[in-house]
């Protein structure tokens, strides 16, 4: 998938947690992370964030620190 | 008619089929004596069917107890102690202590009076007629002994017949009308019409269309349809007027040209998630015709244009019934033996998989296939291939409801059967177009309308419920696409600001906490709907009055569909609509709920089936080590426990080259899903797709190998409905292609691990697969055929606490405990109209036709619709000086197609709408790629285009043409 996609993707999942009540947004975005994104997809992620993740939605990136 | 016992079948799945003449009724016992014998039977109940209980057949013509007594045709007249006269026992209600008599000198003096009236007028060709055998004119003119006719038209004056289409001097009888035969499946004989208006009767009552009527008085009554003939009428050949006809004068053609059935089996539709149980009628192998069965608890006797006609595609000279293979997609396509195709699929598969590793191969389920056979598909790729790469149609269509639903109220599915509309309100449709997607339950829908049910329709069209004849108050929400989110939390804003919530239920029923932070965010004024207008609109009064309506109605239900889930934010409608039940209370009992309108006939069952790449079956997350267990006892192997691929991760990987081989059982991605070129490219990408389908579908053009499938006559297996009901299918006929398709999976399976050892399959019917899904799923642990047998169908979970199944959901408390409200904010779509693309198009299908058409498209059913059209609001077609009928290209941001244009202000300006069941038009090359946040459900609904003028089909629709009449070449054989 294209990086564009996956950011496209990666923001979305986390405007949703971003609008949920409570302090675990970002645990709420891995959790979805890893609840439904195959490993060669979060492999993805993590070596885009790991370019700087240029484009990602903040609780994405805090997300990432835990995948 | 005869039921035999055929020797692939234990049992034909008939249950008592007598026609009892009047209605079943639900009152008190109420006990009265017919000749001489004592019965009791519900308060309400008819004489007549009452004696049907006792086995005493009243003779009758005009009753049949799908419809309410009519007392027209006086033949079943009956004498009643203390009373004058002859009542009609049909329209006569029971009394306690009534005696009645049934045969009396009297009655049958009567009777044959009135038989010989109908007769008089009635042509006695009896043995050259199609319904000789199986006309109750005939019956009843037996069971009254009727032995002459007395009548004949005086010399020399006009006929006084409707049956001789000339005197014997050959002038013509303006009473005679010719035969209508216009309908691509049942002709209409005027000659042969007895007025009994039980055509007219089933039209309005069953079907609820009002097409037919009776024109004319005495003499000169006819059944008319208010057009040219029955094609050009409203008729929409749903088939209830012909099984009601009591003669041929509404007759099958198939009956006409084959004859009548000698036997007959029940078995359930393929085509959409009502699920309607049938009776195949049948003279040895061959099919006479399906006729809707009545103890079906689905369809209660009903059916569509679909179910009841259009199953031609099953011996469609289209059918491929030899395996196939090719070394690559530009040869042609060779055909070989069963052994040499599944070898050479094996092999390549097993060769990618030591080459690319083992999460580079994967399965694509089938919606349509049986429970069983989805079972094996996502257990082939868990236990035999070793990752969770499986996926099912149902991601393009209702994953959302399954996320939603199950973070909602802890169950990924509807929350009543459909017997429960029969109690509802208020009824709101999100999204859904029941009369033309799931037809036989806009039926039973619109008898609730016409009793007096409210409707709420949220929909960008004026979808045809709305239209329905008697209908009362309703209520259209027409919102722009994409804004679900945002209607829905404003009529949810409504109902907590004007306080029409139910504190009761939510203390009770709902997690409080969440409730609280649910009521602070959705009371903020951005939700009301005087904020929304602007961006959705729907006028602020139309929502502020729907919104009171379905909180104060009554018993409020929700039926959706999918555009409610194909969209950006699918997942969060589906919970937002769950916030709306549970904050009114309309969960737990008769007449309300959440219910999914599934597409498909097994789009539940094949997501019950674990088809899903982060759930094994019964929705348990594959991360989780005490359910893996389960199936690797049984399986004796270990399972992935991280979640495989969905069909959209497949396609992008495929291109990434990572993705390297598919097997796809019943689904035409490269048609059904968004954004062809990407679909195709994803395909053309792996080395080796299987297809496993009864015909060279689209995908097929990207295939190296095909494998024939079966169609749901030739096979012995279970679907799941919208309703959670498992309903038996059984075999009617051997499989044309010489096996059922849960043997070729196995097969397939077993050549798998013969080149990389393990213990082969060993299933010798479905039941035993159904054996293990009980033995691992805890929903499905009291489902068996044998239960089945005996009660026709059960809905899950069946299991020891419901050891019959479960019509309602939640009622004593929601499957996770306690409902959960979740926050569900307005996200706008990334897929907006611009200069660019100014128009939004939402797509959907349409009566006649089925999905990508595969099916339907090779029955007559085309006759209605033989391409699809885009709809156009009159004043965006004068703004591109477009005429109804023109061709225009249709283009968005991923690609363009041509079609024709239809103008309606059935859609509102700015919006445009077609379908997707003709393959050369390709719909799908219009939408994107943009999918549901939680669950990359496609966003079919919402596509920003152009409409312009043009001269004809587009560049890539030849190209496209012309790329997939060369991928279908058969090698000639040596």
């Amino acid at each position: 998938m294209t990086d564009a996609k996956m950011v496209l993707m990666a923001n979305q999942i986390a405007a949703f947690f971003a609008t949920q009540p409570g302090g675990d947004q970002a645990a709420g975005v891995a959790a979805h992370l890893k609840d439904f994104w195959e490993p060669r997809m979060l492999t993805q992620l993590k070596a885009y964030l790991g370019k700087g993740g240029e484009g990602l939605n903040d609780l994405v990136i805090e997300a990432g620190k835990t995948l | 008619m005869k039921d035999f016992i055929i020797p692939w079948e234990n049992g034909t799945g008939i249950q008592d089929d007598i026609d009892r003449g009047t209605p079943a009724k639900s009152g008190k016992p109420v006990t009265l004596t017919i000749d001489g014998v004592e019965v009791t039977v519900p308060e309400g109940t008819s004489v007549m069917r009452a004696a049907s209980e006792l086995g005493i057949q009243v003779p009758k013509l005009c009753a049949s107890d799908n419809l309410e007594a009519f007392g027209s045709c006086r033949l079943c007249a009956v004498e009643i102690e203390g009373r004058r006269g002859t009542p009609a026992s049909c329209t006569t209600p029971v009394h306690k202590g009534m005696k009645v008599h049934t045969q009396t000198d009297k009655l049958r003096k009567l009777r044959k009076g009135v038989m010989e009236l109908y007769i008089s007028d009635h042509p006695l060709d009896c043995l050259t007629c199609a319904a000789n055998g199986d006309c109750e004119l005939q019956d009843m003119a037996g069971a009254v002994g009727l032995r002459d006719v007395r009548y004949e038209a005086p010399k020399n004056a006009p006929l006084a017949n409707h049956f001789e289409a000339r005197n014997t001097s050959g002038e013509v009888n303006a009473e005679w009308l010719p035969k209508d035969d216009s309908n691509p499946y049942f002709t209409y004989d005027p000659s042969k019409c007895i007025v009994c208006n039980r055509c007219v009767r089933a039209c309005e009552e069953v079907q609820g269309t009002f097409a037919l009527t009776i024109e004319g008085r005495g003499f000169d009554s006819r059944v008319a349809v208010g057009a040219e003939n029955f094609l050009a009428s409203d008729c929409v050949s749903c088939g209830a007027c012909v099984q009601a006809c009591p003669t041929a004068t509404l007759q099958e053609k198939s009956v006409i040209e084959m004859g009548t059935p000698d036997r007959s089996v029940v078995t359930t539709c393929a085509y959409c998630g009502v699920g309607c149980s049938f009776k195949a009628e049948m003279q040895g192998d061959q099919l006479v015709r399906m006729v809707p069965y009545k103890h079906g608890k689905a369809n209660r006797g009903h059916s569509c244009v679909k179910g009841r006609f259009a199953y031609g595609y099953a011996t469609h000279k289209d059918r491929i019934l030899s395996p196939m293979v090719r070394d690559s997609v530009d040869q042609p396509w060779r055909e070989v033996s069963w052994d040499e195709a599944l070898s050479f699929a094996a092999k390549k598969l097993v060769g990618l998989r030591e080459k690319y590793g083992q999460k580079s191969i994967g399965v694509i389920t089938s919606s349509r296939c049986t429970n069983e056979e989805t079972f094996l598909v996502q257990k082939l790729t868990r236990a035999v291939f070793g990752n969770n790469n499986t996926d099912t149609c149902a991601r393009v269509c209702h994953s959302p409801t399954g996320y939603g639903l199950g973070q909602t109220f802890g169950t990924s599915a509807g929350t009543q059967d459909f017997d429960s509309v029969e109690k509802s309100d208020v009824v709101v449709v999100i999204g859904a177009n029941p009369t033309d997607g799931h037809p036989v339950f806009a039926s039973r829908l619109r008898k609730r309308l016409r009793e007096g049910a409210k409707l709420i329709v949220v929909d960008p069209r004026r979808i045809d419920l709305l239209e329905t004849p008697h209908l009362g108050e309703a209520h259209h929400l027409p919102l722009k696409p994409g804004t679900n989110v945002a209607v829905v939390s404003a009529l949810a804003h409504v109902i907590v600001s004007e306080g029409l919530y139910d504190q009761t239920f939510i203390a009770e029923r709902c997690d409080l906490d969440a409730w609280e932070d649910y009521k602070s965010f959705i009371s903020d004024e951005r939700h009301a709907p005087e904020a929304t207008e602007a961006l959705t609109g729907v006028p602020a009064a139309t929502l502020r009055e729907a919104a009171r309506a379905y909180a104060q109605g009554g018993n409020g239900a929700i039926y959706y569909g999918l555009g409610v889930t194909e969209h950006s934010q699918g997942s969060t409608t589906v919970m937002a609509i769950a916030n709306l039940a549970m904050m009114t209370g309309n969960i737990g009992r008769e007449g309300v709920g959440v219910n999914p309108l599934r597409g498909q006939n097994n789009v539940q069952g094949s997501c019950d089936m674990g088809s899903f790449p982060h759930e094994l079956p019964g929705y348990r997350h594959v991360k989780l080590p005490e359910v893996r267990k389960i199936f690797e006892d049984t399986w004796g192997v270990e399972i992935d426990p991280e979640p495989g691929l969905r069909i959209p991760n497949m396609l992008d990987a495929a291109v990434d080259g990572t993705f390297k081989g598919l097997y796809c059982q019943g689904e035409d991605i490269l048609q059904s899903d968004p954004d062809t070129k990407h679909v195709a490219a994803g395909l053309a990408a792996m080395e080796c797709v299987i297809v496993h389908d009864l015909f060279l579908n689209e995908t097929a053009n990207y295939a190296h190998v095909f494998l024939p499938g079966s169609s749901f006559l030739e096979k012995e297996g279970t679907f799941t409905n919208a309703e959670r009901r498992i309903n038996r299918v059984r075999k009617v006929m051997a499989p044309k292609n010489g096996y059922e398709d849960w043997q070729v999976t196995q097969m397939l399976a077993n050549a798998v691990l013969k080149e990389t050892g393990g213990k082969p399959w060993s299933y010798t019917h479905p039941a035993e697969v159904m054996a293990e899904i009980a033995a691992t799923t805890p929903s499905f642990a009291g489902v068996d055929y044998a239960l089945l047998e005996e009660k026709g169908s059960v809905q899950w979970p069946c299991n020891e606490a419901q050891p019959e199944g479960t019509p309602l959901m939640h009622v004593d408390g929601f499957v996770r405990g306690k409902g959960r409200f979740i926050v569900t904010e307005y996200i706008a779509t990334d897929e907006r109209s611009g200069p660019r693309f100014p128009l939004l198009l939402t797509t959907g299908r349409i009566l006649s036709q089925y999905n990508v058409g595969a099916q339907t498209r090779r029955t007559e059913n085309s006759v209605w619709h033989d391409q699809d059209v885009l709809e156009i609001h009159p004043h965006d077609a004068e703004n591109r000086g477009l005429r109804d009928g023109d061709w225009v290209r249709l283009a968005s941001r991923s690609g363009e197609t041509s079609l024709r244009a239809k103008i309606t202000d059935r859609v509102s300006p700015g919006v445009v709408y077609t379908t997707f069941h003709h393959p050369d038009t390709q719909a799908n090359v219009i939408t994107t790629d943009y999918s549901d946040w939680a669950t990359n459900c496609p966003e079919y609904k919402v596509t920003a285009v152009q409409v312009s003028p043009s001269n004809g089909p587009s560049e890539w629709q030849k190209d496209y043409a012309a790329q997939a009449e060369q991928s279908r070449r058969i090698e000639a054989a040596e």
